[in-house]
């Protein structure tokens, strides 16, 4: 006992290292394989509201650019308006519900440059957020949300190990999916392309409605160029994406409706 | 002004220009620079073992709290701290230091300090670095991220340093 005694105050230095490292790789692997554990959750007020001042100071430096961009977008959504009034009369018999909710959001804090990157947003559990709702961008998708607190919620942007979304190219109709493998956050990339469907530079990429979190077909990014790999099997595209992930200000978080009723289908179907 | 109020503001001022100014800074998606463990760096060199590593967590768990990345920083601001005694003896020459009490510029001189801070401050990146891409398929460009950050961090270190520089008394 007196010898065990001696060890552990001869070696405390190491021992110590050891126990709070074994704790740290703990915390994160418990993150990294199940990022919707307790512990990720660190979504809290008190971060928020510190972020949330950070925010207040430097957003009147782009109160001009971000007028102007809602402005841009203003004027693209009343063209739609009045697009599509005049199809309304016509469509008025059949009219399916709206699945789709849209909630305006402000980032007030946002990274790019790390591999896993996070959004903050001033939008939380009282404002009716939920975790798994998508988050646009007005220019194309930008994340979804992982945890929320009253009055903040925190989203995997794109930009993340895990963030992978089901998309479809809008010009033949061919399902895909979009990962990030870290690098520059103007770029994506799709793999696993089978090499009959032809990709030409520029052609559009949208989401494809299948994972319940993002409507069908919002923007994602267009191509830039494709190659072939796995042995000339497969292709690989490198999508630029629409989002300008270094600028995301204001964006909106998507609720889908019908998710619990989704949910609840899909379950039943693997239980199978 | 009392030592440990000092201290305490420190933590929060490097915590704060970690986390309100410097994770916004993004040079070509590579550079992510990190002062906070200056911290670390600064306590004084009779700093008991336990104390010095439970501070090097503590550190990182609060750098963690504002970044959603639970124990990142805590594991690699803890490895700083237990590297820390081996780096002093390496920078110092075998023995510990006879007529300072603190790890500063002016106690310690410029070259001192730059060959100790560099030295924690690569370690602490390399470790951070390659924890956070958790696989080695991505190797390279994590260590092109450690390389290139290590100089950023540790001129702003320096900066830091030079600016709050304590006038001799």
């Amino acid at each position: 006992m007196i010898n065990l005694l001696r060890f552990l105050h001869k070696h405390h230095f190491v021992l110590l290292f050891l126990l709070l490292e074994a704790f740290a790789v703990f915390m994160l692997t418990k993150s990294s394989n199940y990022h919707r554990s307790v512990v990720v959750n660190t979504t809290n007020d008190f971060a928020g509201e510190i972020f949330s001042i950070g925010d207040n100071i430097t957003s009147y430096f782009s109160l001009k650019q971000a007028n102007e961009k809602l402005a841009a977008e203003n004027a693209a959504l009343r063209n739609k308006i009045a697009y599509l009034s005049i199809l309304e009369d016509t469509i008025a018999s059949n009219k399916p519900d709206t699945i789709y909710h849209y909630l305006a959001a402000r980032v007030v804090s946002n990274t790019i440059n790390r591999r896993n990157n996070y959004i903050i947003l001033n939008k939380g559990s009282a404002d009716g957020v939920k975790p798994d709702m998508g988050i646009v961008s007005p220019n194309g998708i930008a994340g979804m949300v992982i945890g929320v607190s009253k009055h903040y919620s925190t989203a995997m942007s794109l930009l993340h190990k895990y963030a992978t979304v089901s998309v479809r190219f809008k010009n033949n109709d061919q399902l895909a999916n979009l990962s990030w493998y870290g690098g520059d956050y103007h770029y994506a990339t799709i793999e696993q392309i089978p090499t009959h469907i032809l990709l030409k530079q520029g052609d559009t990429v949208v989401t494809s409605g299948h994972s319940f979190i993002f409507p069908e077909g919002i923007m994602v990014g267009t191509i830039e160029e494709a190659y072939v790999t796995d042995g000339g099997d497969m292709n690989t595209a490198r999508i630029l994406l629409s989002t300008d992930f270094n600028r995301l200000k204001d964006v909106y978080i998507i609720e889908n409706q019908q998710r619990m009723e989704l949910d609840s289908l899909t379950k039943m179907h693997t239980n199978e | 002004m009392n030592k440990g109020i000092l201290g305490a503001l420190r933590l929060i001022g490097l915590v704060l220009l970690q986390v309100l100014i410097l994770n916004h800074i993004r040079i070509g998606g590579y550079i992510n620079p990190y002062v906070y463990p200056l911290f670390i760096l600064l306590l004084p060199f009779s700093i008991p073992g336990w104390l010095l590593l439970l501070a090097g967590f503590s550190t990182g768990l609060l750098v963690d709290f504002f970044m959603a990345t639970p124990g990142l920083h805590a594991g690699a601001t803890l490895f700083l701290a237990f590297m820390r005694p081996s780096v002093i003896r390496l920078v110092t020459g075998t023995r510990e230091p006879e007529n300072a009490s603190l790890p500063n510029l002016s106690t310690m001189g410029g070259r001192w300090f730059f060959a100790y801070s560099i030295t924690l401050i690569s370690l602490h990146h390399l470790f951070l670095f390659v924890c956070e891409s958790f696989s080695l398929l991505q190797l390279g460009s994590t260590l092109l991220r450690v390389i290139l950050s290590i100089p950023v961090s540790e001129v702003l270190i320096l900066m830091l340093v030079y600016l709050f520089k304590p006038s001799r008394k």
